[in-house]
């Protein structure tokens, strides 16, 4: 859309070297910005203007640029993805902002997930977390069952399918007064826990992830429901009371 | 693999203990409310009543039982709470330069320790005004209606009568122990604008606290469903404020009818 007046802007953005060194905010004035380009392009831009003034650019994640991937993690005018429900960063349109102003941009902030530089955490927590238990043993020695042969019901594959939407993007933890992992915790081990497939190992998952989820240094749960409202994906905290539900199961059992 | 550390160490545990200390405390407020709405039957008749009703309280055996179960429940969920908000702080050492948590979640919800605080200064000094006076301060005794003769605890009238170290004597023998009157200590107490401000605000704190930790109790636990779980919001919301509400209109009334 061309003729549109374009948007003078005042970043605050969070700069710092490495994980060892101390950061702080500093102030950058970006003029006439696109209302039409993504928050994301508005960031390349002002790259491009560091780059040529010979200053080092901002380090932000991204990948896929829209919406599936999880990676853009920016906390923006004080909520994870910036205004507006249900989307990543790079969702984000400058529409959503007026001419004039003030927009902070700072990292995710938890203990599980250290900054590496800027604005760039390290979520391999996450990873570590999967790797505790968000998975099923298959048997891939070419006789493989189609998962589809087993019947299911399609309110409990609705929900796991809802469940396993989540894109691992950090929104809860960042969104959550505790730094909480729960909302993604709990979808992961929702995603099986509500299919027969996930059966076998349910007991084992539930007690490992949750274990592996505290030992990585997230906080506890509050039930403030900050996640379910910034999660990109409209992941319920139901699957929150399913996990304390799992666990409570897994823990009284032998 | 060890269970049952991961088990005492988990934030998942700390949680459920909290919720269910809180839920019981719930019922607990129930009881107790239930006993103080009898200070607005009028006259003598509410008097006596609410005095009985003190020595019952403070003479039988099960709900001694049961007030040390709430003494404890009250100790355990404050030090739960108090370890779960220093694992909240520890989880992001350091915060955000600019925040706005109230476009994700409710006040209250983000406050429950500082509301719990609030509470528990509430309970020690309301435990102060009332139950340590009426133990072992001293009250003033409640008379027969002819505002003379003194009674004993089960409630029988001695005649001619007299008070002697909380023991009614007659006739220089000792009939028993003299039913004190509880009913005045509140009454005068609550003559104080300071003291009926101090009960009100100790309930507004309640009323915040229950507003969130009703309906998280039940989410900690994990009770939650499609068809239950609306109406125990709901029922959650309306406890939150009715039950407040209607423990803080009695020092309010009690500072007004005289």
């Amino acid at each position: 859309m061309s003729g549109a007046k374009g948007l003078d802007l005042t970043l605050k953005i969070w700069r710092q070297k490495n994980a060892q060194s101390k950061g702080k905010l500093e102030t950058y004035q970006l003029n006439s910005v696109s209302p039409d380009s993504s928050f994301l392009e508005m960031l390349d831009i002002l790259n491009n203007e560091l780059i040529e003034k010979g200053e080092s650019p901002v380090e932000f994640d991204h990948d896929c640029r829209e919406g599936i991937c999880g990676a853009c993690s920016l906390y923006i005018n004080g909520e994870p993805h910036g205004p507006g429900k249900r989307i990543t960063t790079c969702q984000l349109h400058m529409r959503s902002f007026n001419d004039g102003d003030t927009i902070y941009i700072e990292p995710w902030r938890a203990r599980a997930f250290p900054i590496i530089k800027d604005l760039v955490v390290d979520r391999s927590a996450f990873d570590r977390i999967q790797h505790a238990g968000g998975y099923i043993s298959v048997n891939t020695s070419g006789n493989t069952q189609d998962a589809n042969a087993i019947p299911i019901e399609k309110e409990y594959a609705d929900e796991a399918f809802d469940a396993a939407t989540c894109i691992g993007c950090g929104a809860c933890v960042a969104a959550c007064k505790n730094a909480s992992a729960s909302l993604f915790v709990s979808a992961k081990i929702s995603q099986y826990a509500l299919l027969p497939q996930g059966q076998v190992e349910a007991k084992n998952r539930v007690l490992n992830m949750v274990k592996q989820a505290e030992k990585e240094g997230f906080g506890p749960c509050s039930n403030t429901g900050a996640c379910e409202v910034e999660c990109p994906k409209g992941i319920s905290i139901e699957n929150i009371a399913r996990m304390n539900r799992e666990f409570l199961k897994a823990s009284i059992a032998e | 693999m060890s269970k049952s550390k991961g088990l005492i160490k988990s934030h998942i545990v700390k949680k459920y203990w909290m919720a269910f200390t809180g839920l019981f405390l719930c019922l607990f407020l129930l009881g107790h409310l239930a006993g103080n709405l009898q200070l607005f039957i009028p006259g003598y008749k509410g008097q006596l009543q609410f005095n009985e009703y003190a020595v019952f309280m403070t003479t039988n055996p099960a709900v001694k039982l049961l007030s040390y179960v709430t003494y404890i429940s009250i100790l355990f969920h404050a030090i739960d709470g108090i370890v779960i908000s220093v694992n909240n702080k520890k989880a992001r050492p350091q915060g955000y330069a600019f925040s706005r948590p109230g476009a994700n979640s409710i006040w209250s919800s983000r406050n429950m320790g500082i509301l719990g605080t609030i509470i528990f200064v509430y309970i020690v000094v309301h435990m102060q005004n009332f139950w340590y006076l009426y133990k072992f301060g001293e009250v003033p005794y409640q008379k027969a209606e002819d505002n003379l003769s003194p009674l004993l605890n089960d409630g029988t009238v001695v005649k001619g009568g007299e008070i002697i170290n909380g023991e009614v004597v007659s006739n220089g023998e000792v009939i028993g122990i003299a039913m004190k009157d509880l009913y005045t200590v509140v009454l005068d107490g609550f003559q104080n604008p300071v003291l009926v401000a101090f009960y009100v605000i100790g309930m507004v704190a309640i009323a915040f606290h229950l507003v969130h930790g009703f309906q998280s109790g039940f989410q900690s636990l994990g009770l939650r469903n499609k068809k239950y779980s609306p109406m125990i919001n709901k029922a959650g919301f309306a406890f939150a404020i009715l039950v407040p509400a209607l423990f803080a209109i009695i020092p309010i009334y009690m500072f007004i009818r005289l």
